[in-house]
């Protein structure tokens, strides 16, 4: 169970998060959206530790997350990674074993089987001595959910995942997330789109510095938690 | 042809030089590839300029240049990151003005420290390769061989590191000991150009037989075991240069080095201007238009 607590993070005096309190349960696909500036990365890099928190706790199976990092997978968004970066597919999938690997030590064969096995189900063991940055944003996304797969994590948190993705990666995607829904993981999903890819969650989560709404699709995207939400950035976009 | 060649090897200065030019090619290389993978390349200048702060300090306290010329980098670089977290500016204004001032205290010190004013520092701003002694060779041998000992103990750590920081950070890795080691690497590689080239050119030896390998490989150990190679005959190829046509060592070395850069970007089989199809048309149109 992922138990977030009090949670508020502010920039330089600018409240950025305000007293964000959620529980996910193990088996669990969650979505969080809002609007742009809303502070939804901003929420789970708090979570990470990656950004200060001014306040609140963050907990995992009752200890606190940043004492367990080794159970977390992290998909950054695509805008943080420089694609140009002289690495292959299977470098950047075998990242996800580093930290198991220990200093001074190669990645076992175990390892070596986790990250094919990873690569394999997204599609992408045929490509592995590819450079990334010649690879479509639909593909390089699934070399990053492999990545996540191969950590073999039980909490996962995914960054705009589908951003810039094909439709085939947006499959595939939401295929692994129902795998990884089955074997009990732990899923955070910051979406954008507000579209049909929201019936896929069990839970949405509205965020817009605070938490507007959580709970099933139908109960929380209503037009009042929007206009809460988004105010009237939304109706100029729906029109 | 051979007589050329050997010619040279007879003198001492030569022999040392020419080993100076080759443990730079390797040193810098490695060094180098990480600066640019990271898009580190202008730290490494304001980290050169900033080892100039530690230099009187040095000699005032009567310890090697090298150890005041490494606290003053790895000091530059810790105030970096400092400002550029603490507050909303950006990374190169910061570094513009750390470089500017680091540069400033030394020049100051120079004249205000008792003994810091036998600090030439017409020697310090373009070196004198020519001048290496055994001592030098012996400094730069042990950091390259420290560093290349440490590159190849966190080699998949530092891949991470450098390719996905966030990510890196988020797994669980000490991200600001990587951080303290990338300038420490930089500094110390700084340090043992000071001899060579001087605070000035050391940028080019750090990032242009990277960049050179760079646009030939796809992976980041390829990319340094080229670039090495790429280095090492820079050094060469800029000392035999230096010696037959009597132009200063330093910037033969670099300009070797921007050749054989300018070669591969024109020529490099899949990123060379020339060789990218229907790149040459797309040029010559350009050439006439603007000749119109």
């Amino acid at each position: 169970m992922l138990q977030v607590q009090g949670l508020s993070v502010s920039y330089r005096d600018v409240l950025a998060l305000q007293n964000i309190n959620c529980e996910v349960a193990p088996g669990e696909l969650v979505g969080i959206v809002g609007p742009n500036g809303a502070g939804k990365s901003t929420m789970v890099k708090a979570m990470l530790g990656l950004v200060n928190s001014a306040a609140g706790s963050i907990q995992f199976c009752g200890l606190p997350l940043s004492r367990q990092l080794l159970q977390v997978a992290y998909v950054p968004q695509r805008s943080q990674i420089d694609w140009d970066y002289p690495i292959t597919v299977w470098h950047v999938a075998m990242m996800a074993r580093t930290v198991h690997a220990g200093l001074f030590r190669r990645p076992s064969r175990q390892s070596r089987e986790l990250v094919q096995a990873a690569l394999e189900r997204v599609g992408m063991y045929e490509l592995r001595d590819r450079r990334i940055g010649e690879l479509s944003g639909g593909q390089q996304q699934r070399v990053f959910i492999a990545r996540a797969l191969a950590k073999q994590a039980n909490l996962l948190i995914f960054d705009e995942p589908f951003t810039g993705v094909d439709r085939k990666t947006e499959d595939i995607i939401f295929d692994v997330f129902h795998e990884l829904k089955a074997q009990a993981k732990t899923l955070l999903v910051i979406n954008h789109d507000l579209g049909e890819t929201l019936n896929h969650y069990d839970r949405i989560m509205l965020l817009n510095k605070q938490v507007i709404a959580v709970g099933p699709k139908e109960v929380v995207m209503t037009a009042q938690n929007l206009q809460a939400a988004y105010g009237d950035a939304l109706k100029f976009a729906a029109a | 042809m051979i007589d050329l060649l050997l010619e040279p090897l007879g003198f001492e200065f030569m022999r040392n030089a020419l080993t100076m030019g080759v443990l730079l090619g390797v040193l810098c290389a490695v060094v180098g590839s990480y600066m640019i993978v990271q898009q580190m390349g202008m730290m490494g200048d304001m980290i050169s300029h900033s080892v100039m702060a530690g230099l009187p300090i040095s000699v005032y306290l009567g310890l090697p240049l090298s150890v005041g010329a490494l606290a003053a980098g790895v000091l530059s670089a810790i105030a970096l990151s400092g400002i550029e977290s603490q507050s909303r500016l950006k990374m190169d204004s910061v570094m513009a003005l750390i470089l500017a001032s680091f540069l400033a205290i030394g020049t100051m010190l120079v004249t205000i420290l008792p003994g810091a004013n036998r600090i030439d520092l017409i020697h310090v701003l373009f070196g004198n390769i020519l001048g290496v002694n055994i001592a030098d060779l012996r400094l730069t041998f042990s950091i390259t061989v420290l560093i290349l000992v440490a590159v190849f103990s966190f080699y998949k750590e530092l891949l991470f590191y450098t390719f996905d920081p966030v990510g890196a950070q988020a797994g669980g890795m000490p991200v600001r000991w990587y951080y303290l080691g990338m300038v420490t690497a930089i500094s110390l590689t700084v340090v043992a150009n000071l001899q060579t080239v001087g605070v000035l050119l050391v940028i080019a030896m750090l990032v242009a037989p990277g960049m050179t390998a760079y646009l030939l490989v796809n992976e980041l150990h390829h990319m340094m075991l080229l670039g090495t190679l790429f280095g090492a005959l820079s050094g060469i190829m800029g000392m035999y240069l230096s010696y037959y046509l009597n132009v200063p060592s330093g910037a033969a070395i670099v300009l070797v080095s921007f050749s054989l850069f300018l070669v591969t970007f024109l020529l490099s089989p899949t990123q060379g201007l020339l060789t990218q199809s229907g790149m040459t048309q797309q040029l010559t149109q350009q050439l006439r238009r603007i000749w119109r």
